[in-house]
C-alpha cells in the first residue's frame, strides 16, 4: 500500500475496446504506468496510437461504446473502475482536471469566463461571492492574465486563443487537483503563444506538485516539457523511459522512426535526408501476427512474430522490442531506409526567374457601418498584404513563414488570381500575369498550381484517383483519354502510389495519400510554379517526411520552382533554398535558408526560433518570449508594424518611421531600425542542439 | 448591441414599405372597376366619374399610393366596401383576438414541446426518445380540421369540458374568452409541437457533442446543472427564433382552425374580404399581417442576440 500512496495513478495491464459490429476494437492494449506527484509524463504517438483513449480512460470519461475491458486503473489508491457517475463527480474537478486542445470549443460560448472558473470553487471548495471573485482574481494573476476582471467579466469569444487557454489552466489548476490531464493544449495555438503556455505549465506544475500526463504529438513539445516519456503505437505501449534516455537512445525501432522522420530546426535538405517510416499504421481490425511494428521494422526478424513482452533494459526503462539488446549495443540499426532515389538536393547551377513579386499589396475594406458613416470616420482598409517584394527562381524553393493572420494564405490566393490585388504587379517569367483568374490564360493556369493544407477536402470525394488526374491532363494539357492513361501511371509512380491507386476513391486512402493524390495533381499540369499551403500540417509526422521527400524529388527532377506555406520553421527551413518570414502582412527578413538561422536576426525572427519547442531536451535555447498577441490586421501598428511586441523596441522611431530594409553579410536582407552590426552585437545563436541527441541517419 | 437593434430596425422599415408597395400595386392590378363596385351595375357614367374623382381614383397612381400610405400610418383605413364599417377598429378587434389565441398556444406549446425535445435530445436512440418521435411526428401528420374535429368530438360533445363553437364578440377580455381558446389552441399545438421538439432536440444532440459539454461534466458538476446551464442555454437558441418566427405564422395563418372552431381572427377576417372583393379590408388585413411577420422576425432576431453574446457582443 504505501508504494501505491506514493503514486498518484498506477494503470496496469489497461485494455480499452469499442463497441464495434464484430465484437470490441481495442485502441488501447495492455498499457502500464505509473505517475508521482511532480512528475510530467508524455505520451506521444500518432494519429490511430490510442493515445487519446487512453488519456480519456483515466479521466474514467470514455465515449460512447468505449468501455474498460481489462486492467486497473488506480487513483489515489482507488480502482476507478468501482466508482460510480456520482463518485466521480466528487474526483473530476477537485482531484483530477483536465486541459483540452482546443479552448474556445471547450469553453461554453454563453457564459462569462468569471462564471465558468466559478462552477468548480463553488461546487467542490463551498467558495461563492466575494470569497470565489478573489479566487478567480488569484488564478488569473496565476496564469499571467494581466487584467483579471475584463477576461472575468468576458465571454469567450472575446479573448484570444492564448488567453482562453490560460484560462483553461487557471480552471484546471483552481482546486488543486493531484492529478492534471493535458491533451494537446498547445496544438491550436501559434508558436509564439505555444512558448509562452509551454513557460507556464512547466512553472505551475513545479509549484503545484500535481502529476501531469501530456499528451502529444509534437516531439519538440515532449522533449521540452516532460520528465518521462511514453511512445504509443496502434494501442500500445511500446516504449517508455525518461526524456533524456529516450532521445537519446531509442530502444524500440518505432520511435528511433519518428525522430528520423522530423526536420530538426536549422537543417536543410542539402545536409540532411529525412527517412519516412514505410507502410501505414495497422487497422484495429487486422492487427500483424507478433510485434505490432514488425511489418514496418526494418530489423524485424523471425522472433518477432511471437507478440514481444515489456523488456526491462535498466530499472527506469520499458521496451517491447526483442532485439532491444542488438539496437543498444549498436549491432543493429533500427533507422528507417531511405527511399531509393532520395537525392541531396544540389540545386542546379544556371536557374531563371519563375516568379516575380512586386511591391504586392492585398487590402481588404471594412464592412461599411452606419454609425462610422454617420460620424463620417473613413473606413481603414485591413492590409492583409503590403508591400510584398518576392523572387523566386525555377528548381528553388522559397519558404513562407509567418503564423495566423501573417498573410501567408492571403499571398498565395492574391497569386492564384483568387482574390484581387490592391497594388503590385506579379510576373511569371518576366511576363506580367493578370490579376484576375478569369482574365489569365488557360496555359497559364496550368503553369500556376496549388496542393493545399487538407487533402481530404481538396480532393472530389466521388471522383477515383485516376479521374482526378485526368481532368488537368485533358483540360490544360489537351491529351487524348489515352495519353492522358499512361499520363496518370507515370504521376502515379512519381508521387510513390502503386498502380492500383488508380480506381481508388479519396475515402479509401489515409491522409498522406491523399496529399499525394494532390500533389500529383497538381503536377499532372506541369507546373512552373507550385504553391504549397501548409501541405505538411495536417499529417502525422512520419507521413510529413515521406512527403516533403516527394516534393523534393519532383523538384529535382522536374525544376519547379516552390513557394512553401508554413508556420513551422524548421519544415520550411528544411525544404527551402530561401525563406520569407511574413508578420502582418509585411515582410519582416528574407534570406538563404542556411543563414536565416544564425544572427544577426530580425527581433521576430529571432523570438519566433526562440519559441519553436526543439527536438532535443539538452537543447540550449534563448528565452525570448513576446508580449501580447499578434493585433489584428484592421488595426494595425503605425510604424514597424512588430514594434508593440518588439524585445528590442528601440523608441519614437519604431512608432512612427517604417524601416528600411537593410543587408547583412550573409545576405540576408531584413526590415529594421536596428543596423546588422549592432544586431550582431546583441545577438546570439538562438539555438544550439547538443551532440548526444539520437538522430540517426546523417550526411 | 444598439448599432444591431439600429440595423434590424432600419430592415423592419424597408421591409414594410416594400410590401406595402406591392400590396398596393396588386390591388391596383386586380380586375374590377372599384367605383362600380360600390355603385352597383346600373350606375351611370358621371356617378362613376364623380366617385373616382371623390375617392382620388383618377390621380397618378404614385400620387394614390402616397395618399394611402399616408391614411394608412395615421390609422385612416377608411370603410369596408362590403359590410361598411369602419376598418380600423375592425381588423384591430381581429388581430387582439388572434394575438389571444397565439399566446394561447404558445402557452401550451413552448413548455411541452421544449422538454419533449430536451428529455429526447438528451436521450437519443434510446425508447424514450423514439417514443417521443415518433408520436409527436404521428400527430402532426394529422390536417388540423382532422384534429380540430376529434378534439371537438371528444372534450365539447363528449366530455362537455369546453365549447364546441369558439365564436366571440369583438373587444372580449381574455379570461372571459378562455375556455373558447382551449380547444383551438390544442389544435395549433398539435401542429407545432412536433416540429419545436425536433429542433429542441436537434440542438441538444449538437450540443452535447461539443467540448464545453465535457469541460462541465469534468468539473464535476452534477447532470442537472450540466442540461440546464450549459446545454440547454445553447441548445434552445435555433428554438427560440423558430418560436419567435412562428408566432407571426400564429397571428394571420390559423385560417383552417378558425374556421372550424368558428373563431374570429384575422385570417377569417383575410379570406372574408377576399370573398368579398373588398379591397380596402384586404389591404388593412395583408398590411398588419405583413407588421405581424416583419415584428415576429424582428423579436426572433433581437431575442437570438439577446441569448447569443456572440451576436451581441461581436
Amino acid at each position: 500500500m504505501t508504494e501505491t500512496s506514493a503514486s498518484v495513478l498506477k494503470i496496469e495491464a489497461l485494455t480499452v475496446g469499442y463497441r464495434a459490429e464484430s465484437g470490441w476494437r481495442e485502441a488501447v492494449r495492455g498499457v502500464s504506468f505509473e505517475l508521482s506527484p511532480g512528475q510530467t509524463y508524455g505520451l506521444v504517438g500518432e494519429s490511430g496510437s490510442g493515445k487519446t483513449t487512453l488519456a480519456l480512460a483515466v479521466m474514467n470519461y470514455l465515449p460512447p461504446g468505449g468501455r474498460v475491458l481489462g486492467g486497473r486503473i488506480n487513483f489515489g489508491g482507488v480502482d476507478l473502475q468501482s466508482l460510480t457517475q456520482r463518485d466521480m463527480r466528487e474526483i473530476w474537478g477537485s482531484q483530477m482536471a483536465m486541459v483540452p486542445q482546443d479552448p474556445l470549443s471547450s469553453l461554453n460560448p454563453s457564459m462569462r469566463i468569471g462564471d465558468q472558473l466559478s462552477e468548480p470553487l463553488r461546487h467542490h471548495l463551498g467558495m461563492t461571492g466575494a470569497g470565489a471573485r478573489a479566487r478567480i482574481q488569484e488564478l488569473l494573476e496565476m496564469v499571467e492574465i494581466g487584467d483579471p476582471n475584463r477576461v472575468a467579466t468576458s465571454y469567450p469569444h472575446q479573448i484570444s486563443g492564448g488567453m482562453q487557454q490560460r484560462v483553461m489552466i487557471a480552471m484546471a489548476l483552481s482546486t488543486e487537483p493531484r492529478l492534471l490531464v493535458l491533451d494537446e493544449p498547445t496544438t491550436s495555438l501559434d508558436a509564439t503563444t505555444q512558448a509562452t503556455i509551454l513557460d507556464l505549465v512547466r512553472n505551475l506544475m513545479h509549484v503545484h506538485n500535481a502529476a501531469v500526463l501530456y499528451v502529444t504529438h509534437n516531439l519538440g513539445v515532449v522533449a521540452q516539457i516532460c520528465d518521462r516519456v511514453a511512445v504509443m503505437y496502434a494501442g500500445e505501449l511500446v516504449e517508455d523511459g525518461p526524456t533524456d534516455a529516450i532521445y537519446r537512445q531509442p530502444l524500440f525501432p518505432y520511435t528511433q522512426g519518428l525522430w528520423d522522420s522530423v526536420p530538426r530546426l536549422g537543417e536543410n535538405k542539402r545536409q540532411v535526408r529525412l527517412h519516412p517510416i514505410q507502410g501505414r499504421i495497422p487497422s484495429l481490425d487486422d492487427l500483424p501476427e507478433g510485434c505490432v511494428f514488425r511489418p514496418r521494422c526494418p530489423v524485424a526478424s523471425d522472433v518477432c512474430r511471437v507478440h514481444p513482452p515489456v523488456y526491462r533494459p535498466n530499472a527506469e526503462r520499458r521496451t517491447r522490442c526483442h532485439r532491444w539488446q542488438a539496437i543498444a549495443s549498436g549491432e543493429i540499426d533500427a533507422a528507417q531506409p531511405l527511399p531509393d532515389q532520395q537525392t541531396l538536393g544540389a540545386g542546379t547551377p544556371a536557374s531563371e526567374q519563375v516568379l516575380s513579386i512586386d511591391d504586392l499589396a492585398v487590402h481588404f475594406s471594412p464592412r461599411p457601418s452606419i454609425t462610422a458613416w454617420l460620424r463620417s470616420r473613413p473606413l481603414k482598409p485591413i492590409k492583409a498584404v503590403d508591400g510584398v517584394s518576392l523572387n523566386l527562381n525555377s528548381g528553388r524553393t522559397l519558404g513562407l513563414v509567418g503564423e495566423s493572420g501573417s498573410g501567408k494564405t492571403t499571398l498565395a490566393r492574391a497569386l492564384l488570381g483568387l482574390t484581387p490585388l490592391t497594388s503590385g504587379s506579379i510576373q511569371l517569367f518576366k511576363a506580367p500575369l493578370a490579376p484576375r483568374l478569369a482574365d489569365r490564360p488557360r496555359s497559364s493556369m496550368s503553369r500556376l498550381q496549388i496542393v493545399f493544407q487538407h487533402p481530404q477536402e481538396a480532393l472530389n470525394p466521388y471522383l477515383t484517383v485516376e479521374q482526378t488526374l485526368m481532368r488537368p491532363l485533358r483540360h490544360l494539357r489537351g491529351m487524348s483519354a489515352g495519353e492522358a492513361s499512361l499520363a496518370v501511371g507515370d504521376l502515379l509512380q512519381a508521387v510513390e502510389l502503386q498502380a492500383d491507386y488508380r480506381s481508388r476513391l479519396p475515402a479509401q486512402l489515409s491522409g498522406g495519400e491523399k496529399q499525394r493524390v494532390a500533389i500529383a495533381r497538381a503536377f499532372a499540369a506541369q507546373p512552373d510554379l507550385l504553391v504549397a499551403d501548409e501541405p505538411v500540417t495536417s499529417l502525422d509526422v512520419s507521413v510529413q517526411a515521406s512527403i516533403l521527400n516527394v516534393l523534393h524529388e519532383l523538384q529535382v527532377e522536374k525544376q519547379t520552382g516552390y513557394l512553401f506555406i508554413s508556420h513551422n520553421l524548421a519544415v520550411v527551413g528544411f525544404l527551402s533554398d530561401w525563406v520569407a518570414v511574413i508578420y502582418l502582412g509585411e515582410l519582416m527578413e528574407v534570406g538563404p535558408a542556411d543563414a536565416i538561422f544564425d544572427p544577426p536576426y530580425h527581433p521576430y525572427t529571432e523570438a519566433l526560433l526562440s519559441a519553436i519547442p526543439l527536438i532535443d531536451p539538452q537543447a540550449q535555447q534563448e528565452q525570448i518570449r513576446l508580449e501580447g498577441e499578434v493585433p489584428s490586421p484592421a488595426d494595425r501598428p503605425t510604424g514597424c508594424p512588430f514594434h508593440t511586441r518588439c524585445p528590442r523596441f528601440l523608441g519614437d522611431i519604431c512608432v512612427n518611421q517604417r524601416p528600411p530594409w537593410r543587408e547583412t553579410a550573409q545576405g540576408k536582407s531584413y526590415r529594421c531600425h536596428i543596423p546588422p552590426q549592432d544586431l550582431e552585437g546583441q545577438q546570439r545563436k538562438v539555438f544550439a542542439f547538443s551532440d548526444q541527441a539520437g538522430k540517426g541517419g546523417g550526411p | 448591441m444598439s448599432r444591431y437593434i439600429l440595423r434590424r430596425l432600419g430592415f423592419l422599415l424597408l421591409t414594410v414599405i416594400l410590401t406595402s408597395i406591392i400590396v398596393f400595386v396588386i390591388t391596383q392590378l386586380l380586375p374590377g372597376d372599384v367605383a362600380r363596385v360600390i355603385l352597383g351595375r346600373e350606375a351611370g357614367e358621371a356617378a362613376l366619374q364623380a366617385l373616382r374623382h371623390q375617392l382620388g381614383l383618377d390621380q397618378p397612381l404614385l400620387v394614390q399610393y402616397g395618399r394611402w400610405l399616408g391614411h394608412f400610418i395615421t390609422g385612416d383605413w377608411g370603410t369596408s366596401y362590403s359590410t361598411k364599417v369602419a376598418i380600423f377598429p375592425l381588423v384591430m378587434g381581429r388581430l387582439r383576438n388572434s394575438i389571444m389565441l397565439a399566446a394561447m398556444i404558445l402557452v401550451f406549446a413552448i413548455p411541452t414541446a421544449v422538454v419533449l425535445g430536451v428529455v429526447a435530445g438528451l436521450n437519443e436512440g434510446r425508447w424514450i426518445d423514439n417514443l417521443i418521435s415518433v408520436s409527436s411526428l404521428s400527430v402532426v401528420g394529422l390536417p388540423e380540421f382532422v384534429t380540430g374535429l376529434v378534439l371537438i368530438q371528444v372534450f365539447a360533445f363528449t366530455l362537455h369540458w369546453f365549447p364546441a363553437n369558439s365564436s366571440i364578440r369583438l373587444g372580449t377580455g381574455f379570461l372571459e374568452a378562455l375556455p373558447r381558446l382551449i380547444l383551438p389552441a390544442l389544435t395549433a399545438v398539435l401542429v407545432l409541437l412536433a416540429y419545436i421538439a425536433r429542433l429542441t432536440r436537434a440542438g441538444v444532440i449538437e450540443e452535447l457533442k461539443k467540448p464545453y459539454v465535457r469541460t462541465a461534466v469534468l468539473k464535476g458538476l452534477p447532470g442537472r446543472t450540466v442540461t440546464i446551464k450549459h446545454v440547454m442555454r445553447n441548445a434552445l437558441l435555433p428554438t427560440v427564433t423558430v418560436i419567435a418566427i412562428s408566432f407571426g405564422w400564429m397571428i394571420s395563418g390559423l385560417i383552417v382552425i378558425e374556421n372550424v372552431f368558428n373563431y374570429p381572427g384575422l385570417g377569417r377576417l383575410m379570406v372574408f374580404a377576399i370573398g368579398r372583393h373588398d379591397l380596402p379590408l384586404l389591404q388593412a388585413v395583408t398590411m398588419v399581417t405583413v407588421v405581424a411577420f416583419a415584428s415576429a422576425n424582428l423579436a426572433a432576431d433581437l431575442m437570438y442576440a439577446a441569448l447569443n453574446p456572440r451576436i451581441r457582443l461581436g
